[in-house]
């Protein structure tokens, strides 16, 4: 199918689309928003292969790069991936990438890459940090075994993109504890909840005042209690558990990750269950903090302007991975 | 040897020849929105056809009597009513404005002089009676003419108060109000063939009331996950079963129908019949989902069959088998490559609805540029036809109009780029009788008939 928009793009567009039907006369309208969220939810999952496959190019690159030059030149190297915009979804069939509707589309390989580019978006990310604390560079662990990556497109490289990706934690109006009151219209039972941003999502540096052991809010209460040290790697004994998670930023220090993270999986393991969690759910889309999604202005001193648009998707991207046990406002 | 005899746009053989007959509404493009049609529905005798608005207001015709003398034509359509079934309103504990578009307006079948109709909004239904009045009583001892009473020292005589004849007067007052069942927006309305029940859908769950009953209504069915944020589908249309009043269907919005027998349980949670037809993996799309929602379903006439019309199709299935439709029709397959610029425009979320005709052989359904088509079941061809005001005098036959998909673009032919999204036909409505049709635009409605030799 032919389709002139890309995914950030229809990410976009369809978060303005639930963002304004909550003005709309006659309330919002289920029917519509849940058709929404499966076009949102689609357009995430081509998303984030396309990253996923950026970031494993980048990383091959890297390395050889590496071999060639000495270790301290590779700051200028590092030029993080931007699918910033990125080819049409057209060169990326949904179920190539497994970003068919069915669990049962997804193949295992692309699981498996995922799963793989993962770990190694996790040693970017602490490359970075240590980038911040320490001048010298660390030196990368042995890359997993490769597999081929989807044919991606040339990638337009924007320096700067993961900061913007995690936006520091300025950018939030309230920082990392806002909360959102939602009315369930059978029972009529109030309820309050967190801030669907989890604080590994905000609290990128570790300057974040409000970020003590990085334990999120009440509706992640039962994988809290574990607090275990994350390393990379670790997930290879976890293979079932498909730790294909999204983008992250792990807490500086190893501070306990994994039980956010692991909410932040089930949102988005297709397998969870056939027809439940794949759906980025309409609780986290019309919770917290949407509304800043929508109007919020690019920081330009940061990097290059993206569009509105563009900021936005991340943003979004960035919390919809957020597990809220918000009961719906309809 | 044979003689062929053509009949030049005809179609050929015993097709229909569609002709133009009247349209109601406004002449001009700027399209008031309480002026917006919504639904469209014939009485069982076809006599009567009304029509909803977004401003929730009915507005019901009659058909007037077959003129023997000019037998070209069948009766033409007047307005017989227009009445306020709905106000908007405001719900202040959630915070929300209710609509007080109709959604849906379904006839009784008629018991005695009165007519009765069903009209929803998103929350509530309301039953009307549409009586005549032509005879008002006259010569009262206690009041005057203009219904002033008089002071009964001054009466000397006594008089029966007698009926006289008087300008025809038709009424509308609502007899119930079936409200606070609903907690979603309700999208369908069907009355059972026992016409003591009807039930009422929303995008969670069905109700069953009573017409006589305004205070209780069943739950049948309930879709609702104990956690919403597990909500994968809701239900988009509901209808009885046209003979058996113990069975009804529902579709949802992942393409499938549910049929239930209200015998088998109280709540008919678990279906005795799933129709659904597996994906073409092909054809995956980011809007697949959106595109197989089904936005209506109808029962045939004889109850052998149903009709379910998504986006992009519609589909005849066989009660019978449940694993595929015995028929399928493109209404608009060009608009397969657009879906994109569609779901922008938010085009992609419309409800067409469909009808059969009444014999079950022809099925009609609208498309947009205010282009609608129809399907023969038995000879297999379709036609597209336009509901516009030029070039449409009275009998005029309605000529075949075709979108040109890609390529060389043939004389007459519209390409799909040239296509008004915003002219849509999203309610067609069939007389159960005769070859009669009533096709909404925006906020006109049209009628057009076959042509009478």
């Amino acid at each position: 199918m032919e389709c002139a928009l890309d995914a950030q793009s229809l990410i976009s567009i369809s978060l303005r689309k639930i963002h304004s039907s909550r003005t709309q006369r006659g309330g919002i309208k289920l029917h519509k928003n849940l058709l929404v969220s499966y076009v949102l939810r689609n357009a995430r999952q081509l998303y984030l292969s396309e990253r996923y496959a950026e970031l494993y190019r980048r990383q091959q690159q890297q390395q050889q790069q590496q071999q060639q030059q000495p270790p301290h030149h590779q700051h200028q190297h590092l030029a993080y991936a931007a699918p910033g915009m990125p080819a049409s979804a057209a060169d990326f069939g949904p179920l190539q990438l497994g970003g068919g509707g069915d669990a049962e589309a997804r193949e295992p390989p692309a699981r498996h890459q995922l799963h793989q580019l993962h770990q190694l978006h996790q040693l970017h990310l602490q490359q970075q940090l240590h980038q911040h604390q320490h001048p010298a560079p660390r030196g990368w662990a042995a890359p997993p075994a490769a597999a081929s990556p989807p044919s991606s497109p040339t990638p337009s490289s924007s320096p700067g993109f993961y900061r913007g990706a995690y936006p520091a934690p300025s950018d939030f109006g309230v920082h990392c504890s806002s909360q959102t009151t939602v009315l369930d219209l059978d029972t009529h039972v109030v309820t309050t909840v967190e801030n669907g941003y989890l604080h590994q999502d905000c609290c990128a540096s570790a300057h974040c005042p409000c970020c003590g052991q990085g334990a999120p809010g009440p509706g992640l209460a039962p994988a809290a209690g574990c607090k275990r040290k994350y390393y990379p790697g670790q997930e290879e004994d976890d293979d079932d558990e498909e730790d294909a998670g999204e983008l992250g930023a792990e807490p500086p220090g190893g501070a306990p990750f994994a039980p956010c993270k692991r909410a932040r999986f089930e949102d988005f393991c297709p397998d969870a269950s056939p027809d439940a969690s794949n759906i980025s759910n309409l609780i986290s889309i019309f919770g917290s903090g949407f509304s800043g999604l929508v109007s919020r202005q690019p920081d330009s001193s940061e990097q290059p302007p993206p569009l509105n648009g563009q900021l936005c998707a991340k943003q979004a991207l960035a919390s919809l991975g957020a597990w809220t046990r918000a009961i719906v406002a309809f | 040897m044979f003689l062929c005899v053509f009949f030049p746009g005809a179609g050929g053989g015993n097709d229909i020849q569609w002709c133009f007959s009247q349209v109601k509404g406004a002449v001009d493009d700027d399209v008031a929105e309480a002026d917006i049609i919504s639904t469209v529905e014939f009485n069982h005798s076809g006599e009567l056809l009304a029509t909803g608005d977004k401003g929730g207001r009915v507005v019901i015709f009659q058909q007037e009597q077959e003129n023997k003398i000019q037998s070209h034509s069948r009766g033409e359509y007047n307005v017989y009513s227009t009445f306020q079934s709905h106000e908007p309103e405001f719900d202040y504990l959630k915070s929300l404005e209710i609509e007080e578009k109709i959604n849906k307006i379904r006839w009784l079948p008629q018991k005695n002089a009165a007519q009765f109709l069903l009209s929803t909004n998103d929350k509530t239904i309301k039953l009307w009676k549409i009586s005549e009045r032509d005879k008002r009583p006259e010569g009262y001892n206690l009041k005057e003419e203009d219904g002033r009473y008089r002071d009964p020292t001054t009466v000397t005589t006594l008089r029966v108060p007698v009926f006289r004849p008087m300008d025809l007067m038709v009424e509308a007052s609502p007899r119930r109000i079936f409200a606070n069942a609903h907690t979603y927006h309700i999208n369908s309305i069907s009355i059972n063939s026992d016409y003591e029940t009807y039930l009422s859908a929303d995008d969670l769950r069905i109700n069953l009331w009573h017409l006589e009953i305004t205070d209780r209504s069943f739950n049948i069915v309930d879709i609702k996950p104990a956690n919403m944020e597990e909500l994968t589908e809701v239900i988009t249309a509901a209808e009885f079963h046209p003979n058996s009043c113990n069975t009804f269907v529902y579709s949802s919005s992942k393409g499938t129908i549910r049929l239930c027998d209200m015998r088998a349980s109280a709540l008919c949670d678990r279906h005795s019949k799933l129709f659904e037809e597996p994906e073409d993996p092909s054809n995956r799309s980011f809007f697949s989902e959106i595109i197989s929602s089904i936005s209506d379903v109808k029962f045939s006439h004889s109850g052998r069959y149903m009709m379910t019309r998504d986006y992009l199709s519609v589909k005849i299935w066989d009660l019978n088998m449940e694993n595929r439709p015995v028929e399928t029709y493109q209404v608009h397959e060009y608009l397969r490559s657009k879906l994109c610029s569609l779901y922008e425009n938010d085009c992609i979320f419309d409800k067409f609805e469909c009808c059969w005709n009444g014999s079950d052989s022809v099925v009609m359904t609208g498309s947009y540029n205010n282009f609608f088509r129809m399907f023969d079941r038995n000879t297999k061809r379709d036609i597209t036809l336009e509901a516009s005001r030029e070039n449409n005098k009275p009998r005029t036959v309605l000529k075949p109009r075709k979108v040109c998909a890609s390529g060389k673009r043939k004389k007459d032919e519209i390409s799909v780029d040239s296509l008004d999204f915003n002219k849509k036909i999203l309610h067609t409505a069939w007389h159960p009788k005769e070859n009669i049709i009533a096709v909404a635009t925006t906020n006109n409605l049209y009628i057009f008939q076959d042509k009478v030799n």
